[in-house]
């Protein structure tokens, strides 16, 4: 066994230089006081630029944000009722629902960043902040109905019974048992739906109006027009973020189940 | 006896996805039948000059490139992926490492393309080094060809390849590899024939979760692609927004659709069989040797 862990330890760490290499550059030339790639000296010239000098940037920021914040709650209460309903019930549509809420997920996006594009313009629906809302629900609903659906895998349907032979009405059960008892299936799928929201760039770029730029947007601009470093500070920044913010929901996660 | 609320809690997900996903799918198959509009938009005229025109030269090409460009970056991803899986899911702190392949994944898709516009640009950090240690004298075009853009794509999708891969090897039984060595198999001959047979549903899943995205790809080659790499997804933005050919668009998105969806059926017969056999059974099978629970011995 001892040479066969040698080959595949090389790939590991042939995968990793690779992984992460590119990020370390990113970082050290953000360090970097020159306009170019040449090193010239240590400065945080391009942070202050980033933060002190880029409206634009601030108010995309604020425009993912919006966006993440309403299509993600939109699509995890849409999915998670979704999913009690796939999951224990036997009902006409059920076959049909499984099929278009998995298509989403292996679907090429540009498929339906396009699709969407098309159905807004037959619509007569002017292209905004809205029409970006409308396609991040729709690509988010199958997302968390997965990930809530996994979670109802563990779940004994006998409880539920058992809260109804006692009385409780289909809505008691349901706010005091079913979905307390599903919370972590429905958090990790309500943050699931907020991360894909705020990384999405593909459909968003066929579904955003004139003013209605989002943070991927804004970093596209910036790496087909710009010729500014301060995009080497902001990817930085990004990546410190997310996974600042991942670690945090992670611990945010493991907080709610221990509840 | 319960009563039936399936209907009562999927209808918001039954109506949102009928409306905003099928709806819309159906128009682009529509709009593929029809004739294009002068200025952009479709003449309410059945046609299948669309499809005809599928099949032109410029058009074959790019579909030939881009199925290549997929190929080859899924080849690599899952040869790379296979043995980064096999260490991950053999090694002691199974998840410090594998927060090392997803922090990567959490970085945002953008940026993880730009890093490679800020390695090999023109102006880019190697070919400053190379300038300043004087092994070149001219900036090298690294960017913007088909080779950058299967680069890239390993660099995106490769994450894809090794989850799926560690999941299929962690539930793999190791002591069939010793038992196989023991009977006289080289170390080689015993993973060709024990391990990968039995990840078998895995290497399927990670095949076709690179296959898929690296097929359908769009911001790739848009960003560092040149007039060799670009894509059946570029084309279809550039026939809706540029040409304004939207049934060609259509066409284009039906068939990206059609051979999508064909991958799927696919991956679901082969994980299928997996599932119905057990994984220790075909192990041994595959050798044309009864099994323990086939001859009916306990176990």
């Amino acid at each position: 066994m001892k040479t066969k862990r040698r080959v595949s330890l090389f790939f590991f760490c042939l995968v990793q230089v690779f992984f992460y290499a590119p990020l370390v550059v990113l970082a050290v030339f953000s360090l970097n006081d020159s306009k170019t790639m040449n090193w010239s000296h240590l400065s945080l010239r391009w942070y202050h630029e980033l933060f002190l000098n880029s409206p634009a940037l601030w108010k995309a920021l604020g425009n993912s944000l919006i966006v993440a914040a309403v299509a993600s709650v939109s699509a995890t209460i849409i999915g998670t009722l979704g999913a009690i309903g796939i999951y224990w019930y036997k009902f006409r549509a059920r076959k049909y629902l499984q099929v278009v809420t998995f298509l989403p997920i292996i679907l090429p996006e540009i498929i339906i960043g396009v699709s969407l594009l098309i159905f807004f313009a037959a619509l007569h629906l002017q292209l905004s902040l809205f029409t970006i809302i409308l396609a991040h629900i729709t690509f988010n609903i199958p997302f968390v109905l997965l990930v809530v659906m996994a979670r109802l895998e563990d779940f004994d349907f006998s409880i539920i019974e058992a809260a109804r032979d006692l009385g409780a009405r289909e809505i008691d059960a349901l706010i005091r048992v079913i979905i307390p008892i599903s919370m972590p299936g429905i958090m990790s799928g309500f943050l699931l739906a907020t991360t894909l929201s705020l990384e999405d760039f593909v459909i968003t770029f066929f579904v955003a109006g004139p003013g209605s730029s989002t943070l991927p947007l804004y970093v596209y601009s910036m790496i087909r027009f710009g010729v500014s470093p301060a995009i080497n500070a902001l990817s930085v920044v990004i990546v410190i973020a997310t996974v600042v913010l991942a670690a945090s929901s992670r611990n945010l996660y493991k907080y709610v189940i221990q509840r | 006896m319960k009563r039936n609320y399936g209907m009562a809690y999927a209808s918001p997900v039954f109506f949102w996805l009928s409306f905003f996903f099928v709806i819309p799918l159906a128009i682009i198959l529509t709009y593929s039948f029809l004739s294009s509009g002068l200025y952009g938009g479709v003449v309410w005229k059945f046609s299948l000059q669309a499809y005809a025109s599928l099949a032109n030269s410029t058009l074959w090409e790019i579909t030939r490139s881009t199925l290549w460009i997929a190929v080859a970056s899924t080849a690599i991803m899952v040869s790379l992926a296979l043995p980064t899986a096999y260490f991950i899911a053999r090694s002691k702190s199974k998840n410090v490492f594998l927060l090392l392949v997803i922090i990567p994944f959490w970085t945002n898709f953008l940026i993880r393309i730009y890093a490679w516009i800020a390695i090999l640009g023109n102006n880019g950090f190697l070919n400053n080094l190379l300038l300043s240690a004087k092994i070149i004298d001219q900036p090298m075009q690294f960017l913007y060809n088909q080779n950058a853009v299967i680069l890239v794509t390993v660099y995106t999708y490769l994450p894809f390849a090794i989850l799926p891969l560690f999941a299929a090897i962690e539930r793999f039984d190791f002591s069939l590899l010793e038992a196989a060595q023991d009977l006289g198999a080289g170390k080689w001959q015993s993973i060709r024939k024990v391990l990968l047979p039995n990840i078998k549903g895995g290497i399927t899943t990670a095949l076709l979760f690179t296959f898929i995205p690296a097929f359908g790809s769009y911001a790739i080659p848009q960003i560092i692609g040149g007039r060799d790499s670009l894509m059946l997804g570029n084309v279809i933005a550039r026939e809706l927004t540029v040409t304004r050919n939207w049934p060609l668009s259509a066409s284009i998105s039906v068939m990206l659709t059609l051979v999508t969806t064909l991958g799927i059926l696919v991956m679901l017969r082969v994980s299928g069989r997996q599932a119905s056999g057990h994984g220790r059974r075909s192990a041994v099978s595959s050798q044309n040797a009864p099994s323990s629970d086939e001859v009916g011995i306990p176990v």
